[in-house]
């Protein structure tokens, strides 16, 4: 299998030619309903917000947002392969183009970019320029270690696991925090059926 | 025409309870008791607005009270939140102007969701940009 170099990364290789997965995510958007970003804006902020009151501790407010992100993927895979039409990844690097370029666009209606791919220890991480998520927040300053919406995190997971990749999902940076981007770093820890060759020829 | 440098000009943000929200000296004050003069005058007019608020539709509520030679300006806010602000010099449009977009302002620290209503404004964010607003407004 090619590694596929950046040019190529938003297309992915089939036998009858070649798919611009920014194209299936733009046109997925395009057909899927839609709903008022400020009442999503504000009911994931009201959660957030909420788990800190419940919990009071910022690593346990992680947790929680990451396994309700989990719960989210398990499930929401079936409805982004059956919208989406996403041909099969060839190597763990597509699936950070797939996820960024059509999982991203059509579910949060922006995209990501995927950068720092790194073969040896398949891994990669994804860049957010715009996330809705955190439109109007101010982080305060007793809760500067949340990873506010760490449930993204949670959503990746899900996602791959009923692919059969176990990975690992987490927050590198946050602007939020005063980072100068918003940086999740996917690992892949085990392929957790022999079906899916990754990375192999 | 430029206000004098010495001349008091406070705005504040009182809550429901008439608690203090947030208040911003807006022209260059020296002395630290004028502040708090400042405060006392905007305080005693707080009854006035109660009563004004109920005999008008707007949010604006231009002059309500005086003080020697100084005059208060409210604004209430659709949940009740007033908004202040202490001046000598008449300027209606630049004080309504400055209000709707400290209003503006406001209502995006309401939609932060770790914002909690009627508390204290702590945001820096929020502070530069009034004073910036002051600044193009008012001709301070």
């Amino acid at each position: 299998i090619e590694k596929l170099n950046s040019e190529q990364s938003t297309k992915v290789g089939m036998s009858r030619g070649s798919v611009n997965l920014s194209r299936v995510g733009e046109n997925t958007f395009r057909d899927i309903e839609k709903l008022n970003s400020e009442l999503f804006t504000l009911t994931y902020g009201a959660i957030v917000a909420q788990l800190m009151k419940d919990y009071e501790d910022v690593e346990e407010v992680n947790n929680q947002l990451e396994k309700m992100g989990h719960n989210i993927g398990l499930r929401l895979i079936e409805e982004f392969l059956a919208r989406s039409n996403v041909p099969r990844c060839q190597d763990f690097r597509e699936t950070g183009e797939v996820i960024a370029k059509v999982g991203f666009k059509m579910f949060l209606g922006v995209i990501a970019q995927v950068t720092s791919w790194d073969p040896k220890k398949n891994e990669y991480s994804l860049i957010i320029e715009e996330n809705p998520l955190v439109e109007f927040v101010e982080l305060p300053d007793s809760c500067n270690n949340l990873w506010f919406s760490n449930v993204l995190c949670g959503v990746i997971r899900g996602c791959l696991e009923m692919l059969q990749l176990r990975v690992e999902c987490k927050f590198i940076k946050d602007v939020l925090r005063g980072d100068d981007s918003t940086e999740i770093r996917v690992t892949l820890k085990e392929i957790i059926a022999e079906e899916i060759p990754v990375g192999e020829d | 025409v430029q206000m004098p440098v010495d001349s008091p000009c406070l705005f504040v943000i009182v809550g429901k309870n008439d608690n203090l929200i947030y208040q911003s000296q807006l022209s260059a004050q020296k002395k630290e008791s004028a502040t708090h003069f400042s405060q006392f005058i905007v305080h005693s007019s707080l009854d006035v607005v109660d009563d004004l608020v109920w005999k008008t539709n707007t949010m604006y509520l231009k002059a309500v009270d005086r003080f020697s030679n100084s005059n208060i300006s409210a604004f209430v806010t659709a949940g009740y939140i007033k908004f202040l602000i202490l001046h000598e010099k008449k300027d209606e449009d630049g004080i309504k102007n400055f209000f709707n977009e400290v209003y503006e302002l406001y209502l995006k620290i309401l939609q932060n969701p770790f914002y909690q209503l009627n508390s204290p404004i702590t945001s820096s964010v929020f502070d530069e940009k009034v004073k910036s607003i002051a600044k193009k407004k008012l001709d301070l």
